[in-house]
């Protein structure tokens, strides 16, 4: 049986002025799925990622969230991102609140959830991703692992159905990558549908149910982690599998 | 030297109503200039072409006149649609003044905020309008702390000039003391330490509030 499909982009373009960034991008994702993108600076995969949840806008193409087109002419944008959470490198914490008060602001002012229970469900989140005695710390006296634990818990907070994570350990010191990809992995084996950019290779292997390599905005494989990493049909997928291992 | 603090002494009960309407004066213009201000930087952010040259237009009118001859304008102009007295008058004057001033500084300290803090909002389905209000601007004037502060020392020296269209403020007092004795230099050399008093008040508590901001940066 065929499982819900999350997200579906068909033919996806889009342009930066003279620079054509996607170029009819395909792409599916199953419920409950991990896809991870990956490939060369500048090929493209921050900007699919922004294009899914509309911080940036296509030129052209089709995205379905949950089965449904979705097009910013006739829709409420506002409530298919609180659908679609993301999780930026750089964290993107609010400086001026806890980090308890990062994960409860959306929730109270987006889906007016009552603060008493805003507050309770931040601190389940929180203590799920290890920060139970950190509610009242502000963001800057964080480790970056820590910061960026807190923005995928002030993501969660809303409840999404579809997670995008954008190189979400690539600001970090190696020795802090792992706490974040245990948290994801963790997020993973819940169920959460995730589509995740990044350059860690274990954690495509172990935790991804399908991987995506683009090159100059198409996407030039995609297949199943032991397949792509070990027999690439591609010559541009060997290429640059060679060049990061 | 104990000539002018017997002055001082003496003068204290009329400067002290002077002292009362500078402050007065000041807070209410510097109110209202906040708010003019954040309107104007609001226009001009808001990428809207005909918004942003309306605000342009404010800004550049009154950087290139001198104070004095806004208030005037204001008063004459004011008081030929409604009847105003010389504090409301000044008060607005200055504000309209400040408000340009402010606008720019307000503008400054928004786009200092970094582009991620409005994509953070937005991809948790906040509104612009939303993330502006509790994500951006708590930001952006906690930025702009020592600059407003700086801008509202200027504002309370600017006062002095309504007393040009008759109100009793500091440096009206001293004038009025000053032409009835003939000695001008004590009384306005009394209104000029109210001036620093004020002044390094206002820098005190200006500097207290950098401080405790600071605490959560
Ligand atoms: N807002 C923008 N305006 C103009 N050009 C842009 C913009 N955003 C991205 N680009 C350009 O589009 C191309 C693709 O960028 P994108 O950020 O999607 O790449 P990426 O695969 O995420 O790379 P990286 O690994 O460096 O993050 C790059 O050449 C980039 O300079
Ligand atoms: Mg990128």
């Amino acid at each position: 049986m065929a499982n819900k499909e999350m997200v579906r982009v068909e033919k996806l373009n889009k342009a930066f002025g003279e620079l054509h960034v996607l170029k009819n991008v395909d792409l599916r994702v199953e419920e409950s799925n991990v896809v991870v993108l990956i490939g060369a600076s500048g090929s493209g995969k921050s900007t699919l990622l922004r294009c899914l949840n509309f911080l940036e806008f296509k030129d052209d193409g089709r995205i379905f969230i949950e089965g449904e087109q979705v097009e910013k002419e006739t829709h409420n944008l506002n409530e298919i991102r609180q659908r679609v959470g993301m999780v930026f490198q750089h964290f993107n914490l609010f400086p001026h609140k806890t980090v308890l008060e990062n994960v409860i602001e959306a929730p109270i002012i987006v889906k007016r959830t009552p603060k008493n229970n805003a507050i309770e469900e931040g601190k389940a989140l929180l203590n799920k991703v290890g920060l139970g005695d950190k509610y009242d710390a502000y963001p800057s006296t964080l480790s970056g692992g820590q910061k960026q634990r807190v923005a995928i818990a002030r993501s969660l907070a809303m409840k999404p159905e579809v997670m995008l994570f954008d190189e979400p350990t690539s600001a970090l010191d190696p020795e802090l990558v792992g706490e974040v990809l245990t948290t994801m992995k963790e997020l993973a084996d819940e169920g959460m549908t995730m589509v995740v950019v990044t350059h860690e290779m274990g954690f495509a292997r172990e935790v991804g149910d399908w991987v995506m390599y683009m090159h100059d905005g198409k996407i030039v494989e995609y297949g199943r982690p032991q397949e792509l990493f070990d027999h690439p049909k591609e010559q541009r997928t060997k290429e640059f599998l060679g060049s990061i291992l | 030297m104990s000539h002018i603090l017997d002055v001082f002494i003496e003068s204290l009960p009329l400067f002290m109503e002077g002292l009362k309407i500078t402050l007065y004066l000041s807070t209410a213009s510097l109110l209202i200039a906040l708010i003019i201000g954040l309107f104007f930087a609001i226009l001009k952010i808001s990428t809207i072409k005909p918004l942003e040259w309306i605000a342009d237009a404010y800004i550049w009118i009154i950087r290139g006149t001198p104070l004095i001859v806004q208030i005037f304008v204001l008063y004459y102009g004011i008081t030929e649609i409604v009847l105003i007295n010389a504090f409301w008058a000044g008060a607005i004057g200055l504000a309209v003044h400040s408000g340009a001033y402010i606008a720019e500084i307000i503008r400054g300290s928004i786009q200092s905020i970094e582009k991620g803090q409005m994509e953070a909002g937005r991809s948790l389905g906040m509104t612009k309008v939303q993330t502006m209000r509790k994500i951006i601007l708590p930001q952006a004037f906690r930025r702009a702390v020592p600059s407003l502060g700086n801008q509202f020392i200027i504002g309370i020296k600017d006062s002095s000039l309504v007393s040009f269209i008759g109100a009793q403020e500091l440096f009206g007092v001293s004038s009025s003391l000053g032409s009835n004795s003939f000695d001008f230099l004590t009384f306005y050399s009394v209104a000029a330490v109210y001036y620093l008093f004020i002044v390094l008040v206002l820098s005190v508590i200006v500097n207290r509030i950098e401080k405790r901001l600071a605490r959560s940066d």
